[in-house]
């Protein structure tokens, strides 16, 4: 591998959380002291921040308005343009050439000359925005709580979910197998896929309104955070709480390697894994006191933490949180516009239908686990049968007087019996003849009295 | 303390054109990984069906049905056939020209057959003579002066009977050729070497082992299929079935399997070692199959049949692998594949030789390394999900002529029909009173030493 992971470690007694920026910055080499800078920007509201996938360029969304997209390789403003509305979050498109930008009413897509190219409706009030690349679709959560997905490549609007669990600003896309993961008011976490109007899973986290989430790269790992002061850590495969500090956090994120960094107010901390899954502090960064720190993003393939707060946005340097080493074919950040064209075209010929979400991402293509209850075969019924005729056979008859005990009547009380007893049975094991077994709906209409039909709730 | 930040600025200074690839093989780095190979294997399935278009071209030549041919090892590019009026031609495949022709047989030719050295053509006949041809194969290099040109035989032997059939022995002098009996001859001798017979009735093929030198093998019109060795005196080993045998051909990758295309529609394939039981059954045409070629990588092979169509099965598949047939190819007599594996040739009723892609969708000529690689890699992944239920059902299409598919349907609910009156047979029965017998042993009658 060409290069290997940055690290920060400790002299003796030294804790790595004691280290401050500046002396950081101080130690390292030239260009990577430049790549850690703070960007005053306090008129226009607090910022946020989004990336692209392979970390080279950088948008930034102000509350008033402001939109500005950057080279983070060569440092250099690509565009930057006022659109006069409350911008609410920002998103790259699978390539630095589009964008998405959740405004006051709609949401509205952008090209990189900042030219408005759609102005998409459908979505409404949307709050947060998030991109799933694979599959070329937008999703977005609006003030009603409705969940939104659009295939960008077709512009088809490819499913309108109606959570049914109020307004919530926290959204965040699990990059291991594309499933949304909602915060909401009361504490819950759900998730959701676009084939799906209920949620795959829904999971109680917090005693009160969850403020933030992150998922982990691997998938395996989730963080949220509640206002109720806690952080935790829940395992995705047996969805338990692996961990749980005590901390407020307003936003969360992973890195590419798992470090943890949370911000509070005007501070950051930024937990790693010390080995089993044990998240210990391993950096922290204090900002002026009165920046409020709204996103925090790591920026992929490179140490460097993102930060959009009140007043502008600063970026620290983190050591060991990116992924030193690209690959060429997956995500890069050199890529020439030939091969930015290339990647584009053989992601769209590889686009991923959106039914191929589930939790489990490797169950494509295994065999379908077997129905529990196993379907009695032909000799066993028919076994079966044949008990039960037995029995009916010898059941005892009684014995009727003056007359009424024919050896006729009996015999045919006899048959009688036994063409119940495998009646019943027969109605049990009936055998389709090939064509697939109509559902009987029950319709709630019947049951309720003819007053109160007007009432009933139609099946979605 | 100690600070390293991950220093990817070195990577970023290029200072020659052409871009350099990093590689990372870390699996966290991509997601969904069999999701997206599934997408790529609908869409290869999917491609591939658009780019299958298996014919190449018609050799148009003969003015009567063409009723046998023959290829050569050491010339790629050559096929002889021979027609039912006696016209037997060269022809030349990336032309599809006549080189040379070979007039003289008085009626139909039933046989041809080359020797190992490509040197000598042998063609056998209904007007009971064999003759012998020089080969001009120098004028296959330069086709353009070489065009119709008729050719003098070298030797003809006539004899008693008519001849139905001929093969020469690999590495060797000798060829045998079959008609009322078998007989087999000396290049440089005007009678045969020695005969066999083993019952009274026409025997219809002959085919010697690629491995076993003396080994060859007949199916006659009793239905039967019998092993001869020449170093012993009398035959070696008979095959009675319930249905004649139009052709067999030698597996040459594994000598000592061969398949045998039935009249009952079937193909089967036996080890000759143990004839009692068939080691696989090819079902899929809907009439007698005439002819059957192997593959040179002997993994696949290639069935005419009367029916109009051409099938490649597999080596061990029991169901076509696929199927080629064209409004105006009529009953198909004699199929070969090409000694590269990559064509196969029909001849057929309809006068016509046509040349066939083994692989319908294959690209020709010569590939890019990269193209190649992506051809590779679709094939691969195709395979990989060959069995989920979209891709199968893309990958399993075949448009089949109406009569084709209706007449497959017919065969499907009769066969259908009698396997139901047959479980119920065994139903109403003592259970063990009617044993089952599996359908590779069903359609043997016995075999005799």
């Amino acid at each position: 591998m060409p290069t290997e992971r940055g690290y920060l470690e400790p002299e003796g007694l030294e804790k790595t959380y004691r280290f401050q920026q500046d002396s950081i910055v101080q130690e390292v080499d030239i260009l990577s002291s430049r790549k850690a800078f703070d960007m005053i920007l306090p008129l226009l509201g607090p910022y946020t921040i989004g990336y692209t996938k392979n970390g080279r360029y950088m948008l930034v969304g102000g509350r008033k308005g402001h939109l500005a997209m950057m080279d983070m390789l060569n440092m250099e403003l690509i565009k930057e343009f006022q659109v006069r509305e409350t911008v609410r979050d920002v998103a790259f498109l699978h390539n630095e050439q589009l964008f998405a930008v959740a405004q006051k009413k709609y949401a509205y897509i952008y090209d990189r000359d900042g030219k408005e190219i759609h102005c998409i409706k459908e979505h409404g009030k949307s709050l947060k925005l998030q991109f799933l690349e694979k599959h070329f679709l937008l999703a977005s959560i609006n003030s009603f709580g409705q969940l939104h997905y659009q295939d960008i490549s077709t512009g088809e609007m490819v499913a309108n979910i109606r959570t049914g669990l109020g307004r919530t600003d926290v959204m965040r896309v699990n990059p291991y197998n594309a499933v949304i993961g909602l915060g909401h008011a009361g504490g819950k976490v759900t998730m959701w896929k676009p084939t799906c109007v209920k949620p795959l899973v829904t999971m109680l986290c917090h005693h009160g309104p969850v403020t933030a989430i992150a998922f982990d790269r691997s998938g395996h790992l989730m963080a949220t955070a509640g206002v109720d002061r806690k952080i935790k850590l829940w395992d995705l495969r047996k969805y338990e709480v692996i961990n749980s500090y005590a901390a407020r956090a307003e936003s969360l994120d992973f890195s590419q390697k798992g470090l943890l960094a949370c911000s509070n107010g005007s501070q950051l901390e930024i937990f790693r894994d010390t080995g089993g899954q044990d998240y210990k502090i391993y950096m922290k960064h204090r900002m002026v006191k009165g920046y409020q720190v709204g996103t925090v993003l790591f920026r992929p393939y490179e140490d460097i933490l993102g930060i959009g707060h009140s007043m502008g946005l600063s970026s620290i340097l983190v050591p060991g949180s990116g992924e030193p080493n690209f690959d060429t074919f997956v995500e890069n950040p050199i890529e020439t516009s030939k091969q930015r064209r290339e990647k584009e075209v053989q992601s769209l010929l590889s686009k991923l239908q959106p039914e191929t979400i589930m939790l489990n991402p490797n169950m494509i293509a295994t065999v379908r686990p077997s129905r529990k209850k196993e379907k009695k075969t032909k000799k066993e019924i028919e076994d079966e049968v044949e008990d039960v005729v037995e029995a009916a056979k010898n059941t005892e008859m009684k014995k009727k007087t003056k007359g009424r005990s024919k050896a006729s009547k009996r015999a045919k009380k006899r048959e009688e019996e036994v063409l119940k007893a495998k009646r019943q049975l027969m109605e049990q094991y009936k055998e389709s003849d090939g064509r697939p077994e109509k559902k009987q709906r029950v319709s709630d209409e019947v049951e309720l009295p003819k007053a109160l039909q007007r009432f009933a709730k139609s099946r979605q | 303390m100690i600070i390293l930040v991950a220093d990817t600025d070195n990577i970023y200074l290029t200072f020659c054109s052409q871009q350099k690839v990093f590689r990372n093989y870390d699996p966290a780095l991509r997601t969904q990984e069999k999701a997206v190979e599934y997408t790529r294997a609908l869409n290869a399935a999917k491609l591939e069906k658009i780019f299958a278009k298996p014919f190449i071209g018609a050799m148009d030549g003969h003015i009567d049905a063409i009723s046998c041919m023959a290829k050569n090892p050491n010339y790629l590019k050559a096929i002889f056939s021979g027609s039912m009026d006696g016209d037997i031609r060269l022809w030349d495949i990336a032309a599809r020209k006549t080189v040379c022709q070979f007039p003289g047989h008085q009626g139909a030719v039933r046989g041809l057959a080359t020797s190992t050295d490509g040197d000598l053509l042998v063609s056998c006949g209904v007007d009971c003579t064999v003759r012998m041809w020089k080969v001009p194969m120098l004028k296959m290099v330069d086709t353009n002066d070489a065009i119709g040109d008729a050719s003098q035989p070298s030797a003809i032997y006539t004899w008693k009977h008519a001849f139905w059939g001929v093969d020469h022995q690999w590495d060797g002098n000798l060829f045998a050729t079959v008609g009322a009996q078998v007989d087999v001859w000396d290049q440089n001798r005007s009678e045969p070497v020695s005969s066999f017979e083993w019952g009274k009735d026409t025997v219809l093929s002959v085919r010697f082992n690629p491995g076993e030198p003396d080994v060859l093998i007949t199916s006659a019109s009793d239905r039967s299929i019998t092993l001869y060795d020449l170093r012993m005196s009398s035959p070696a080993r008979k095959l009675i079935m319930k249905t004649r045998c139009n052709s067999i051909c030698w597996n040459p990758r594994e000598p000592m399997n061969f398949t045998a295309a039935n009249e009952d529609t079937n193909c089967y394939s036996f080890d000759a070692r143990k004839l009692d039981e068939a080691r696989v059954v090819h079902k899929g045409h809907v009439s007698a199959v005439m002819d059957i070629d192997y593959s040179p990588t002997g993994r696949e092979f290639v069935t005419g049949s009367y029916d109009r169509t051409i099938r490649i099965f597999q080596y061990n598949g029991d169901h076509s692998r696929e199927i080629y047939h064209t409004k105006r190819m009529q009953r198909v007599f004699c199929v070969k594949y090409t000694y590269d594996g990559t064509y196969l040739v029909s001849g057929s009723d309809d006068t016509n030789l046509r040349l066939w892609k083994s692989k319908a969708s294959e690209q020709l000529g010569v590939l890019l390394p990269r193209e190649r690689r992506k051809q590779e890699y679709l094939d691969a992944v195709k395979e990989r999900y060959k069995h989920l239920p979209e891709v199968k059902r893309i990958v399993r299409h075949r448009h089949l002529p109406k009569p084709i598919y209706k007449a497959a349907n017919l065969r499907r609910t009769i066969i259908e029909a009698e396997n139901r009156k047959e479980e119920r047979r065994r139903a109403h029965r003592a259970p063990g009173s009617m044993p089952e017998q599996p359908f590779r042993k069903r359609r043997i009658i016995k075999e005799i030493e």
